[in-house]
């Protein structure tokens, strides 16, 4: 029997129901508004007080309105057919709902109960499972999609029966399975999760260290992020976080890419909607929104749908993990899931936290941060799901709470500058400001030095070193005028430049220098150090300015060509004839 | 005025500035009441007692006022009798006409279904350069002007509606000053657009608490004409600053915590509810928002300005230009998000280009400044450069210019060719041999 009750206040989303039978903490629970059904969660007990955030507009409810209990938490479900959806943060197959307007009170399937897929068995009778372990596969838009035994299964299980390969829908029995008491369970292609626990059907989950590529060249080089790795995107609105964001999960060179449009424009999500089946995926040459998940929450969808949102795209995540595949998980604004919890931390009478947001604001943001990872599954399969967040500080100040609380647990910090927005330096990710922690990790130093050059981690710390020496003498310039410096302070500036102009910047609107993969990045790394160090003679600052413009150019030429074409070779003779001829026999130190 | 059906009581139990609160029972929330003659609706409901927020004030407001609940929450009855009219933020007459009759509709409906809407990709031609070659709108956005009050951000927006094209136009005020106020009404009937204007006013004078009801209003209004219709709609709401301040003032009576400068911690939400109610359908009809967020001192960090920027397409920043004396939409901080989607695309090939050069030179030209400011030596191009913006700046950036999208790119080719060689302006090769005036 489940739990029943009544409404006894409201404000706003937050509804008071009175109840008799026992209720769980984040319990789901259905009001009854003249025959439409709101759904809610449960956020607080107090006695006989249940209070419920609902995830609708809560407008003409009224006290005594009857309240059923789900006796679940809130699900994700979970089976082939996920990808390429538009859901909702509920997860709510956006598609199937009808009219213009989002009524309230509508849930939509999301999976399609129709479908026949080509299912293959892994395992064998007789063979012992656990949760998670790999039963059958199906094909997923050309990607193996694995039927898992459900996660909700404790305990050892053996294998009775498996039907053989052929088309079942979803709904259909593909295996049944035994416990040591003789239980036996059947078992689907679909199941459910409930969002809020993470889900940990793996063996372990060791430090990452193998490089994912972007191909922006910014972060990759400089600011690499890897499989399994966290990072997070701060910037103040028109400093280019959207663009950079949609570029990355274009780019990404990940299996499964799951995007979450939490609480931002709808328009943003329109044009992934209506870019996303057009565009290639450059490395498997499919259109991208074969591996795209996305989960839309905008800003003007229901508050208490937001916060569940970042946990419905994380359980999808979760589960495609446990496939072996290497998931990106992308979410678009983190900032807004925490004003959520504000919102609602604010009905509730608790006491705030810094700028009103809840004191556990920082705990709940690391617990999100760490499910992310890459992890080894119990069948010794690897796996990962990256996570990049987004973070709006308000008024593009970086002391804020938000942003803070992610500084502590992301691993790598992609601070977007106004600065450089302004001037138009794009991505305008700051070189000074930003950095990544695996560059520090010993096993990433390996990886990359076998996987692209033994050198590698030296060459970016020279970078770096160079780029910092250039913003500090670009100060003193400021300072002292072009002529109060000597004029090797302007070579070291525009060194720094050339770095700037040649890796740093990359022109997303250009097909052939938005994506710069890891092989071209080196070229480019190893080109522009080989210039830095040697050394040049200039009468006067004027002719430095004029000499590195013109070799900038020359540059921005072949990051526009194709990669070792003629073209692209033309330019690089001209550009080598251009340093020989001011260049010195000396090289720097 | 009580009718047979409606319930009404008479137990107040408490009563503060702006609300009440009321001993009822079967009262649904957001529903709309009437205590003492004055409209009030119901933000809290907690076993039978009803709080409600008093729109005008409780002054006057005795114990035992009747309180009459009218059984719905906010409405607007939609229809073509709305046309031509002004209302107050009731949706109530207040220009001496009828009652318009029509479909009884309730304010601040639900969101579009994000899947349902259309890409935008219609222009608006404004006839401002400053707008259409550099912050190009489209049907369907959403941009505000950021804009100190002694700005003259309202008679902008009147031209940019005037000349936008819309079938409709739907002007919601919100603390509008009674001047200005008049001023729209003056400037719409002159022109001779009053068959397709409807306006939802609250002024100065006009309680602050009122003005909350004013852009659901307006954007149910324009909801039933771009959806019902087909129709472009163009929504002006000014002053979205004033529209925060109200939801500042109703937090606080509601004892909530403030977050950043006094604003309620939903600001956002609250912000995002309305400008996201712009948007391109799929059957052809567009609401598109042009607002105004008054700022204090030009200062964008503040919680209105800023939360806005996050949710809005773009803004546009007006500037007094003193090297020309005039006022000019300021090519650097203004932004619009959606101009890629039309530029070259509904407007010549040459437009994305045309832009970057001449804000790139109008950029250099701000260089020499600070430089011949800090007393260096302008080089020969520096001085090109600075005669070039002044030009640049009086024909093609200041409000009181009107060219259309072909007319505006070939002046601007035109001040190329008068202060910059080819090679300068940074402009692909085919476009300059095509389009430079020799």
């Amino acid at each position: 029997m489940p739990t029943k009750g009544f409404v006894k206040g409201i404000v706003s989303n937050l509804v008071i129901v009175e109840v008799d039978n026992p209720v769980s903490q984040n319990e789901i629970a259905y009001i009854d508004l003249d025959g439409t059904k709101l759904m809610a969660e449960v956020i607080k007990v107090i006695g006989k007080n249940v209070y419920v955030q609902v995830f609708e507009n809560t407008r003409n409810l009224k006290v005594g309105a009857p309240v059923e209990f789900a006796g679940h938490m809130l699900e994700v479900v979970l089976g082939p057919g996920l990808l390429s959806r538009n859901l909702d943060g509920l997860q709510n197959d956006l598609d199937k709902m009808e009219g213009i307007f989002l009524k309230r009170g509508q849930y939509t399937y999301p999976l399609d109960e129709d479908v026949l897929w080509d299912f293959e068995p892994l395992a064998e009778v007789g063979d012992k499972v656990t949760a998670g372990s790999w039963l059958g596969k199906v094909e997923e838009n050309h990607q193996p999609h694995k039927i898992m035994v459900p996660f909700v299964m404790t305990g050892e299980y053996t294998v009775k029966s498996i039907v053989p390969k052929g088309k079942y829908t979803i709904h259909q029995t593909i295996a049944v399975v035994e416990d040591h008491e003789g239980k036996e369970t059947e078992i689907t292609m679909v199941q459910k999760w409930p969002v809020k626990i993470p889900l940990t059907a793996y063996r372990e989950k060791p430090r990452p260290y193998k490089l994912l590529e972007t191909g922006v060249r910014i972060i990759d080089t400089l600011n690499p992020i890897v499989e399994g790795g966290t990072g997070f995107i701060p910037g103040a609105f028109g400093t280019g976080k959207t663009v950079l964001q949609h570029a990355i999960s274009r780019q990404a060179e990940a299996d499964i890419v799951v995007i979450a449009a939490c609480g931002e424009r709808a328009n943003e999500v329109v044009e992934i909607f209506t870019d996303f089946p057009k565009l290639i995926d450059p490395h498997t040459g499919r259109k991208l929104i074969e591996r795209t998940i996305i989960v839309a929450n905008t800003s003007n969808m229901p508050v208490a749908a937001r916060e569940a949102s970042v946990y419905t795209a994380m359980a999808i995540a979760e589960y495609y993990r446990s496939m072996g595949l290497k998931v990106l998980l992308m979410a678009d604004s983190t900032s807004r899931w925490a004003q959520a919890l504000r919102e609602m931390s604010n009905r509730l009478e608790e006491l705030p936290g810094p700028e009103a947001f809840p004191m556990d604001l920082s705990a709940i943001i690391s617990n999100f941060y760490g499910r992310a990872g890459y992890v080894v599954l119990n069948n010794g399969e690897e796996a990962s799901i990256t996570f990049i967040g987004t973070v709006s500080p308000a008024g593009g100040n970086l002391k804020e709470p938000v942003t803070e609380n992610t500084k502590k647990v992301a691993r790598c910090f992609y601070a977007l500058e106004q600065e450089r927005a302004d001037m138009k330096r794009y991505p305008a990710i700051s070189p000074i400001e930003s950095y990544s922690k695996y560059l520090e990790y010993p096993e990433f130093e390996e990886y990359v030095s076998t996987h692209i050059s033994p050198d590698w981690i030296e060459k970016i710390n020279e970078l770096r070193t160079r780029l910092l020496r250039g913003k500090e003498v670009a100060e003193q310039i400021n300072i002292l005028g072009d002529d109060g410096v000597p004029v090797d302070y302007h070579i070291v500036f525009w060194k720094s430049e050339l770095i700037d102009f040649i890796l740093l910047q990359q022109n997303s609107f250009d097909p052939i220098d938005a994506v710069t993969p890891i092989e071209r990045q080196k070229y480019i790394v190893d080109m522009i150090i080989e210039i830095c160090r040697f050394e040049f003679e200039f009468d006067n600052f004027n002719e430095v300015a004029d000499y590195f413009k013109k070799m900038i150019n020359i540059c921005l030429q072949m990051n526009y060509s194709e990669f070792l074409s003629e073209e692209f070779q033309h330019y690089r003779k001209q550009l080598d004839a251009f340093v020989k001829s001011k260049a010195l026999e000396t090289v720097e130190e | 005025m009580a009718k047979a059906f409606q319930k009404i009581y008479t137990k107040i139990t408490q009563i503060t500035k702006a609300t009440c609160s009321v001993k009822a029972a079967d009262v649904g929330y957001d529903e709309m009441a009437i205590i003492d003659g004055k409209l009030a609706q119901v933000i809290k409901i907690v076993g039978d007692e009803v709080s409600l927020q008093v729109f005008r004030g409780t002054e006057g407001i005795p114990t035992n006022a009747e309180v009459i609940f009218t059984g719905k929450a906010p409405t607007l009855k939609v229809g073509e009798q709305l046309i031509g009219r002004f209302f107050n933020a009731y949706g109530e007459p207040i220009d001496g006409g009828p009652i318009p009759e029509g479909e009884e509709r309730e304010i601040g409906g639900p969101s579009v279904n994000p899947v349902r809407r259309a890409q935008p990709s219609e222009l608006i031609a404004t006839g401002i350069p400053g707008i259409d070659l550099n912050n190009t709108l489209v049907t369907g956005q959403k941009i505000p002007f950021f804009a100190d009050p002694d700005q003259p951000f309202n008679q902008v927006m009147a031209t940019v509606a005037l000349r936008a094209q819309a079938d409709k136009i739907i002007l919601g005020g919100m603390g509008m000053t009674n001047d200005d106020y008049l001023y729209f009404k003056n400037t719409f009937s002159d022109a001779g657009v009053l068959d397709h204007i409807i306006c939802f006013m609250n002024t100065t004078e006009d309680p602050a608490v009122e003005r909350l009801l004013v852009p659901d209003m307006a954007l149910t209004a324009a909801e039933y004409f771009a959806v019902e219709k087909n129709e472009k709609v163009l929504v002006l709401l000014s002053d979205m600053t004033s529209y925060a301040d109200a939801l500042a003032i109703v937090s606080n009576r509601m004892d909530q915590i403030p977050s950043k400068d006094s604003m309620p911690g939903s600001l956002y939400s609250d912000l995002a509810k309305i400008y996201e109610k712009a948007a391109q359908f799929a059957t052809g009809g567009s609401i598109t928002i042009i607002a105004v967020t008054t700022l204090s001192g030009g200062d964008i960090t503040h919680a209105v300005p800023d939360n806005t920027g996050y949710i809005t397409e773009g803004q546009l920043f007006l500037r007094h230009d003193t090297d020309v004396g005039k006022v000019i939409i300021d090519p650097f901080r203004s932004l619009s998000r959606l101009k890629q989607l039309v530029q070259g695309i509904k407007t010549r090939e040459d437009h994305p280009q045309v832009m970057n050069a001449a804000v790139r030179l109008y950029a250099d030209a701000a260089n020499a400044k600070t430089k011949m400011e800090n007393g260096f030596d302008l080089t020969e191009y520096d001085k090109r450069a600075l005669a070039f913006a002044k030009e640049y700046s009086r024909t093609i950036l200041a409000i009181d210019v009107n060219l259309d999208t072909t007319e505006m790119l070939d002046r601007t080719w035109g001040l190329f060719s008068t202060y910059f060689k080819p090679e300068e302006v940074n402009v692909k090769k085919e476009l300059v041999e095509k389009y430079w005036k020799n």
